[in-house]
């Protein structure tokens, strides 16, 4: 089994599984003001600290939440209102469009049910916006506006944004910047302090670290307007009960991907152009999605387009033989739809239908690149005779 | 055996039907849960596939992503899980609202009484599907369907009823020709048991969908509200209704909504002059009116019917068979011809009731399901009356 898939989720580090299960055997609301409850909170504290030294952040500016979602919707959302709050001319909310799902939905959201102005930035062939765009937009009227969200890299065709660039824009006009990191975190350097952002998304389960944890960096200054209401935990802005096993888990795991970040790009970045070659060389009508300079994109990702096949039929071609990888969006009601993302790219819709991700992690071998080398002839051969439907 | 692009090449037709790259079409319900969970056990590398027919967005999206009944979708990729196979969606809706809602919607403007699922058969499960599936390195595609295939000893293939005639589907399979039916495998054919059981054969397996109703409905008209899904697309439009001598005798909105052989909804507010209920005997979509009349007048005597499919050689002359003129629809003595047109001449034994244009006519040999046409035009027993 060729498992190519680690944007989707990647193992969970064994350092990881033994501080989770080791959590799991302990009781305490970290909450709570008696002995149990103290030592869940130290427990709690001590994983913040080690998240916030691994992100380049204050531990009071780590809000635990149940992964890179929520966080993103408190970000996006909580700024917002919060934004709006302040000054009712702040309605204007600029986004890229390559965002996941998790923002871009939140924005549509806003601009649906709470009378936002949602703006989409411009992006390159590459899907990367950039810092004259963001001028642009924000000039035409700084006041109007609420927020600023561009992801730090993107999930589906790895393309890095300049987001100390885009931040310092925005900090000209003392607009706040959010940015889902969920993709970045691990494999390039995050430092929150020197980035400029406002907020910045992270999640457990793509860095080695459990499922249904994550983190929404939070610069001390902003007090979003809570999405979630109840006992005043995290900063006032998150309630409900922290998961200790999750949150500790998570702390180890995102201390060691930040340890081993450089090495672990080097590694996945050379399996990752061995596997652009072999791909190219099979398929040489194939088309490398993103930057195609390796400075510019995840050292983890690869992605193409494959001409006159369906990204599904590749998928049940490559399944079938034991490769694991994706079309890059995710559906969980099942139907494959062109990515928005490779559309905003200006990517011809027909070509859109058929691409495939590949992304590396931690456990990735060479072997997993010859699987494909080896099946990704025949099996784009194959699909393409079953064109599109 | 496999072909050059190192996939399993095409099956010999003679060889013992194991081992096979199968795609199980799988709705949602327990039947083609069921049918895959077989073809699994029976040593076939299976997949399984549920098409999304519609695209009705129910839930919000930034995109367009659309999906069809995310329900049934769901209780599908449950069910192949715990089967433990691969799963995937395959969006046919523009398909499927080319070649069967649109004919279907066409069909009732036009005066006749289309059966979807035939068509869905025909132009979807065992065409646009199959075709996908062939191209993919896939040998068969595998349905819920009661019906048994037969391999002749010459390697030809015929399809006969299910073991079990109460819940026998051949007539909605009817219109699969013989390279359709190489490629087709419906493992509850021979099934001489009763939903119950098959119901518990699937929790016996673990598939939640063991307790799911039936759906008997049309898959695309969720409320099962025909009428109205008809007078959304078509509209409404006020016209006669008459009895047999021209005479009127109420109204309705519009002459599409009606079938022959139709006696309830009629709304005629006053009864006939024998006191006797009355029936839908004609339709003319050109001046929207509707005919009705004594249950006698229902009686056909012969009819012809087109577009007639084979299953396997065509036969030269005229036949005598048995015919099924409806899904659920009892058996009937014919004799039939195909002629020029192509056409199919069918004259019956004794004279039927509620033969509706529009319909499929599927002919029988025994158990064998000969061929099928639709049907076009009757003759009445009591007035050789054409209806349109």
């Amino acid at each position: 089994m060729a498992y190519l898939d680690h944007a989707a989720t990647t193992p969970m580090l064994p350092e990881a599984v033994q501080a989770m299960t080791a959590q799991l055997a302990l009781t305490g609301n970290a909450s709570s003001l008696h002995a149990a409850g103290r030592r869940a909170r130290r427990t709690v504290e001590e994983s913040r600290e080690s998240l916030a030294a691994a992100l380049g952040a204050r531990p009071s500016e780590v809000v635990f939440t149940s992964g890179g979602t929520e966080a993103d919707n408190l970000a996006v959302k909580g700024l917002f209102w919060a934004r709006r709050d302040a000054d009712p001319a702040r309605t204007r909310v600029l986004a890229s469009p390559v965002e996941h799902h998790a923002v871009l939905d939140a924005v549509h959201w806003l601009g649906e049910h709470e009378g936002a102005t949602v703006e989409y930035l411009p992006v390159d062939a590459y899907g990367r916006v950039h810092a004259d765009a963001l001028r642009e937009a924000i000039a035409r009227n700084p006041d109007d506006v609420a927020l600023v969200t561009v992801m730090w890299a993107n999930n589906e065709i790895g393309t890095i944004m300049p987001v100390h660039e885009l931040a310092g824009v925005a900090a000209e006009f003392g607009i706040p910047v959010h940015a889902d990191a969920v993709q970045a975190f691990g494999q390039l350097e995050l430092d929150f302090a020197a980035s400029g952002l406002a907020a910045m998304t992270v999640s457990g389960h793509k860095v080695g670290g459990p499922y249904g944890i994550g983190a929404l960096l939070l610069g001390r200054q902003y007090t979003p307007v809570p999405v979630q209401h109840g006992g005043g935990q995290e900063r006032h802005v998150r309630s409900g009960t922290l998961d200790v096993p999750a949150v500790a888990a998570f702390a180890v795991a995102g201390t060691l991907a930040a340890e081993r970040r450089e090495a672990h790009a080097r590694e996945v970045g050379a399996l990752r152009d061995e596997l652009v070659e072999a791909v190219l060389a099979a398929v040489p009508d194939a088309v490398l999605g993103g930057d195609p300079d390796p400075a510019g994109r995840l050292p983890a990702n690869a992605h193409f387009s494959f001409p006159g096949c369906e990204g599904d039929s590749l998928l049940l071609l490559l399944d079938a033989r034991g490769i694991e990888c994706s079309t890059g969006s995710a559906c969980t009601a099942g139907v494959a739809q062109p990515s928005h993302v490779v559309l905003a790219t200006g990517t011809d819709p027909d070509l859109a239908r058929g691409t495939l991700r590949f992304s590396f992690g931690h456990t990735s071998s060479r072997a997993d690149v010859r699987a494909v080398a080896d099946a990704i002839g025949p099996v784009v051969e194959r699909a393409r005779s079953a064109g599109l439907s | 055996m496999t072909d050059s692009l190192g996939f399993p090449g095409a099956p010999d037709p003679t060889a013992p039907r194991k081992g096979l790259r199968v795609l199980a079409a799988m709705s949602g319900g327990v039947d083609s849960a069921v049918a895959a969970a077989r073809a699994a056990e029976a040593g076939h590398d299976v997949t399984g596939v549920h098409l999304a027919l519609s695209a009705n967005p129910q839930s919000f999206r930034t995109g367009a992503r659309g999906c069809c009944t995310i329900e049934d979708s769901r209780d599908a990729r449950r069910a192949a899980d715990v089967i433990g196979i691969p799963f995937y969606v395959w969006d046919l809706a523009e398909r499927f609202r080319e070649d069967v809602v649109d004919d279907f919607i066409a069909e009732y403007e036009a005066g006749r009484t289309p059966n979807p699922c035939l068509r869905c058969n025909e132009k979807i499960k065992f065409a646009a599907l199959l075709d996908k599936a062939l191209a993919l390195g896939f040998d068969a595609v595998c349905t819920g369907h009661y019906a048994t295939v037969v391999l002749k000893d010459d390697g030809s293939r015929e399809l006969h009823r299910a073991s079990d005639m109460a819940k026998d589907q051949s007539y909605v399979l009817g219109v699969l020709d013989e390279k359709q039916l190489a490629h087709a495998m419906f493992p509850l054919g021979d099934t001489l048991t009763t939903k119950e059981e098959i119901r518990a054969e699937a929790e016996r397996r673990g598939l939640a969908v063991a307790k799911k109703p039936d759906s008997h409905d049309i898959c695309f008209i969720a409320d099962g509200d025909t009428q109205g899904f008809l007078a959304k697309h078509l509209g409404t439009a006020e016209g006669d209704i008459v009895d047999e001598s021209g005479a009127k005798v109420g109204t309705h909105e519009g002459a599409y909504g009606f079938t022959i052989g139709q006696r309830k909804g009629l709304r005629i507010g006053h009864p006939a002059p024998d006191g006797k209920p009355r029936y839908v005997l004609d339709i003319s979509p050109v001046n929207n009116t509707v005919t009705v009349g004594p249950v006698e007048a229902l009686d056909v005597i012969a009819l012809t019917a087109i577009k007639p499919r084979w299953c396997g050689v065509a036969p030269a002359g005229p036949g005598t068979y048995t015919a099924q003129l409806r899904a659920h629809g009892g058996e009937t003595e014919v004799t039939a011809e195909p002629v020029d047109g192509p056409e199919l001449r069918v004259s019956f034994a004794e004279p039927v009731r509620g033969v509706a244009p529009g319909q499929a006519i599927v002919l029988y040999d025994g158990t064998r399901v000969v061929g099928s046409a639709t049907i076009a035009t009757t003759v009445r027993a009591a007035r050789a009356t054409q209806d349109a």
